[in-house]
């Protein structure tokens, strides 16, 4: 009985496995699998059947897929594990080839992601390290010496509840996630503590990411504004400084609205704001 | 002679960590890579035979910095705070383009201040070589540059009746 039902699953399954080509851009739930390009020719119409002509077949073959966030490798084939919109991108330049496949989901919870540069609040200092609270399950730690030009004797100016721009170096669900504030050359390259003053709020990740896309129009109409500092953490902490504590204000409720605005109505707001 | 030939320092102490900060990727690389080398016979190592790794097309992969090409973090607008203007613009160019050449190398000391030095520098170490009498002459101008005033010589005055 449970085999039968087993394998009556797992056909269902495979019967759903679509390919990822056709996906891109439409909404996937979790428990889906997708095919990768080369496996759905292979799984197409046997050999009696057609076979299509692959003119540029030495790129497809033997490339290597990424797969990113919300997907993750099943055998063969990639099983979505958020839901969202599944999103690819070609290779640029004539790299390896394959491309990357990722979920662009939406969350307020952030889970720590090695490389990602985030805003963090000291909340304890001990010993050699910092405690930071990054908005994970667990603080990360900070060493003292993770900053540029600090030495056993040189130490750095921190204090609890300072913020703190870093990027994660150890982040697993193994361990305790580590950051510094220093990259591979041992420059700090805008990170370490962030200046006096300002306002930290929260807001979800998608609209990070969306505020930090190459093409973002809201940046570039706030930029036009007043003049104003913004820094924007991974995980979804965004920091903002202007003059008066009114544009801080005024800036704060714009990042955090336009996540539901249209452009219409974004466009309203600014042009009254300018006035 | 000895001020002739240069001041050669020691391996050791090129190898120490300050002065190391300047230099780049490139030549940390080869030294690390030397260093490498240096590994003697006491080095332990596994005599295991090769394993085949099987071939796995599929990277997971957890950031999204490399799904979407994500502009750096910190932002300044209207010249709210300069030097982090100038890391928006190196580190966005960074991500368009792999290698970044400097168009220009940017001079510390424009070529009017040096100008300007160079006029006082005239007076200053002029006066170092004048003789004693021809110090006094030596004046303030305006802006404050020290330049010799130009003395007029003394002619012979007829007397008058």
């Amino acid at each position: 009985m449970a085999e039968a039902g087993g394998i009556t699953t797992e056909s269902v399954a495979g019967d759903r496995a679509r390919a990822a080509r056709t996906m891109l851009d439409q909404v996937v739930l979790p428990g889906e699998e997708l095919l990768l390009p080369e496996q759905e020719d292979a799984e197409g119409p046997g050999g009696a059947g057609e076979r299509p002509l692959r003119l540029n077949a030495g790129t497809r073959s033997r490339g290597r897929v990424v797969c990113g966030p919300g997907l993750r490798r099943s055998g063969d084939r990639l099983l979505v594990t958020k839901c969202g919109r599944l999103r690819h991108k070609e290779p640029g330049g004539g790299s390896s080839g394959g491309g990357v496949y990722w979920v662009d989901s939406q969350q307020k919870r952030y889970v720590p992601v090695k490389g990602d540069h985030v805003i963090g609040i000291v909340t304890a200092k001990s010993g050699d390290i910092f405690k930071v609270d990054v908005g994970g399950s667990e603080p990360a730690s900070l060493s003292y010496l993770a900053f540029e030009g600090a030495t056993k004797r040189n130490r750095p100016n921190v204090q609890v509840g300072d913020l703190i721009y870093g990027q994660f170096v150890v982040a697993n669900k193994d361990m305790e996630p580590e950051m510094v504030c220093i990259d591979s050359c041992g420059r700090a390259s805008g990170m370490g503590v962030i200046g006096q003053d300002g306002l930290l709020f929260k807001v979800t990740l998608g609209l990070i990411r969306k505020l930090l896309a190459p093409d973002c129009e809201i940046l570039q109409e706030v930029g036009k504004l007043y003049p104003l500092e913004i820094v924007f953490g991974m995980n979804g902490r965004i920091w903002v400084k202007a003059k008066t504590i009114q544009q801080t204000l005024i800036l704060a409720n714009i990042l955090e609205a336009c996540e539901h605005m249209t452009a219409d109505q974004r466009k309203q707001i600014f042009s009254r704001l300018a006035e | 002679m000895a001020a002739e030939r240069k001041t050669k320092l020691s391996k050791n102490l090129l190898r120490m960590k300050f002065m190391q900060r300047g230099l780049d990727l490139e030549t940390k690389k080869q030294l690390e890579e030397e260093e490498k080398k240096i590994i003697s016979e006491e080095h332990w190592y596994l005599d295991l035979p090769e394993l085949k790794e099987k071939e796995c097309f599929i990277i997971e992969e957890q950031s999204f910095s490399l799904c979407e090409d994500l502009l750096y973090g910190r932002m300044s607008f209207r010249g709210f705070n300069p030097e982090v203007e100038k890391l928006m613009l190196q580190m966005n160019a960074k991500n368009k383009v792999e290698e970044v050449e400097d168009e220009a190398v940017e001079l510390d000391v424009s070529d009017e201040e040096m100008a300007r030095r160079y006029e006082t520098l005239v007076g200053t170490i002029g006066k170092k070589f004048a003789k004693k009498r021809d110090r006094a002459s030596y004046e303030e101008d305006e802006n404050g540059h020290i330049k010799p005033t130009v003395k007029v010589k003394k002619m012979f005055l007829k007397p008058q009746d």
